[in-house]
């Protein structure tokens, strides 16, 4: 044992390499590491072989000669709707449920650990008195793990795309790219947001394991913290991304993201929603109203015959070729949350007082 | 040099002062026991002096003028705290591997030749490892570092006699031909004796006697240690003596 030592301990050591704690961080954590490889594994496979059936049914059907015709288009547009696994993966489908959970489960079951198993077990007294520093420490390990997942959430989001690529490429938006229904929407579950979802829980889950201080409580906090901030988002907050594009036609793109939908009259707002009964009435011939009858035997619809009427109709709506735009606000103002709790995070380890 | 100074050091939770008003210098070289019942402030001390924590009052430094938890301060002391706290789900080896990543000096070899005169297997999971295993283990990782100072709190409250016998004698062995300085405290007076040559006596939060064990002794009409504790302890008198 010999070991020469300074007489006294340099002012400001040279700290320990960064680099030594992606070694550390992977000992550690290999279980977690482990767990959200076997889950997105698992899930990346079972849409992969689904995927193939459904990709060659869908190839079948583009094939169908002629394209125009009732069969052929039924074919396409049923390519979704009947296979056992696309109903599963639907959008109201448990799989299509249980991907709208995945970045919340598995950010809250990575990040809750990372803080508060440590003060839970008492081993922060063991880490923290170590030369790399605490701060440090905590940094390090947060953006480690949470790199980590980006990057498997990412690759996983790839594969959730290309699943539904059939889907997209109808140009069913309404389904595919935007939903009104906040709760049953695959905008979250893309290459940008799945990530950025994924991230924003596990640094949610660290921060809260970091003031709960024990790691069932924190997971539990995770999801009472995620789950209204996804519900707000897909209901109130992404329409206002960017200010949705008006038109007067009468035929609004169909690929669209259907915002609002009002009438003016004489330049004046007249109502929204369904017209009023009396309008109804004078437009309907018959009581269901769906198709009307104009003078001269021609049938026309109900717009149409309230824009003969001295009506316009307005329509608000969110143009489909804003999806990646859409993507990277929804990716860039979660990133940037991310960052923010991890510094906080960071900065609580750094000030505790034990 | 003192390796540890404390004036005015104060630690409160909510309303009570866990410790209070602690002036004391710990001097280098020594092994020196920080004494006192349950709940005297000892791991409150400990915790201030590693940087665990931070002082409600007054100031602590450390290895001759660091600021306590500063990077200097975390290099040169190694920490052994209550309970010895391991990765329980990691092996020796990597508790091993983990401890070296961390610290700027690690000292393998020794840390190796350690375990294997313990019988601690590398492969075992740290967690499987007896109390008085793991307590070797934390022991042996802490010097590996190669500290100026090594802190221990309360180490061998959860050990057999035989197991309390040779942690110290490694704790001993270490300060003797290294010359790393030990800071340890515990409430079990009798393994002290042989081993620490200065004395530190809190009780609820306050120094009651700090000294070179053989002068205290010798002043106080005392024959041991245990017997100097309980007489001051007993005695209700809030008096510090330095």
């Amino acid at each position: 044992m010999t070991a020469t030592l300074p007489a006294r301990p340099d002012a400001a050591p040279r700290p320990v390499p960064w680099r030594r704690m992606i070694g550390i961080t992977w000992r550690q954590h290999r279980g977690a590491t482990a767990g959200v490889a076997a889950v997105l594994g698992l899930l990346a496979v079972w849409l992969w072989i689904n995927g193939t059936s459904l990709h060659n049914t869908y190839t079948a059907a583009l094939a169908c000669h002629p394209a125009s015709s009732a069969v052929c288009q039924n074919l396409i547009s049923n390519t979704f709707s009947t296979s056992a696994s696309s109903r599963f993966m639907s959008n109201k489908g448990p799989g299509g449920v249980l991907l709208q959970l995945l970045p919340a489960l598995i950010g809250a079951f990575v990040g809750a650990p990372v803080l508060a198993r440590e003060l839970e077990s008492g081993t922060f007294r063991y880490a923290w008195t170590q030369g790399f520093g605490r701060w440090r420490w905590a940094l390090a390990k947060l953006v480690l793990l949470g790199g980590m997942l980006a990057a498997a959430t990412a690759a996983f989001g790839a594969v959730v795309s290309w699943y539904y690529q059939p889907l997209f490429s109808t140009g069913d938006q309404a389904a595919g790219l935007y939903q009104s229904t906040p709760l049953d929407t695959l905008f979250a579950l893309r290459e940008v947001t799945f990530p950025a979802w994924t991230l924003a829980a596990f640094t949610i889950a660290a921060l809260a394991g970091m003031l709960i201080r024990r790691v069932v409580p924190a997971i539990v906090a995770t999801f009472a913290i995620y789950a209204p901030l996804a519900i707000a988002t897909g209901a109130v907050l992404r329409e206002h991304y960017l200010t949705p594009l008006t038109t007067h036609s009468l035929t609004p793109p169909g690929t669209g993201w259907i915002i609002g939908q009002w009438w003016t009259k004489d330049g004046r707002f007249a109502f929204s929603g369904p017209p009023t009964a009396n309008l109804f009435q004078y437009c309907s011939s018959d009581t269901s109203g769906a198709v009307v009858k104009g003078g001269g035997g021609t049938t026309e619809t109900v717009p149409q015959c309230l824009a003969k009427a001295g009506y316009t109709m307005w329509t608000s709506y969110q143009p489909a070729s804003r999806f990646w735009p859409f993507q990277l606000i929804e990716g860039g103002w979660l990133l940037a949350s991310s960052a923010l709790l991890i510094a906080t995070t960071v900065w609580l380890v750094h000030r505790r007082a034990a | 040099m003192n390796v540890v100074e404390a004036s005015g050091l104060g630690k409160r939770y909510g309303r009570t002062w866990a410790l209070r008003d602690c002036t004391l210098e710990v001097p280098a070289g020594r092994v020196t026991a920080l004494v006192g019942p349950n709940g005297a402030g000892k791991t409150t001390l400990l915790n201030l002096a590693v940087g665990l924590s931070a002082p409600s009052a007054g100031a602590v430094t450390v290895l001759g003028g660091t600021r306590a938890g500063s990077p200097a301060a975390l290099d040169g002391i190694a920490f052994v705290a209550q309970d010895t706290p391991l990765y329980t789900t990691l092996s020796v080896a990597n508790m091993i591997y983990v401890t070296r990543g961390l610290n700027r000096r690690f000292d393998q070899p020794y840390a190796m030749a350690r375990l294997d005169e313990l019988g601690i297997p590398l492969k075992r999971k740290t967690g499987k490892l007896s109390g008085g295993q793991q307590a070797q283990l934390a022991l042996t990782l802490a010097l590996a570092r190669r500290p100026r100072l090594l802190v221990l709190d309360e180490p061998v409250a959860a050990l057999d006699p035989v197991a309390r016998h040779d942690f110290m004698a490694t704790v001993l062995a270490a300060a003797t031909t290294e010359g790393v300085s030990v800071l340890l405290s515990s409430h079990v007076l009798t393994e002290l004796e042989r081993v620490a040559s200065y004395l530190i006596l809190l009780a609820r939060g306050r120094v009651r006697l700090t000294g070179e064990v053989t002068s205290l002794l010798a002043s106080h009409g005392q024959a041991s240690m245990e017997d100097l504790a309980m007489a001051y302890l007993r005695e209700s008198t809030p008096e510090v003596t330095r």
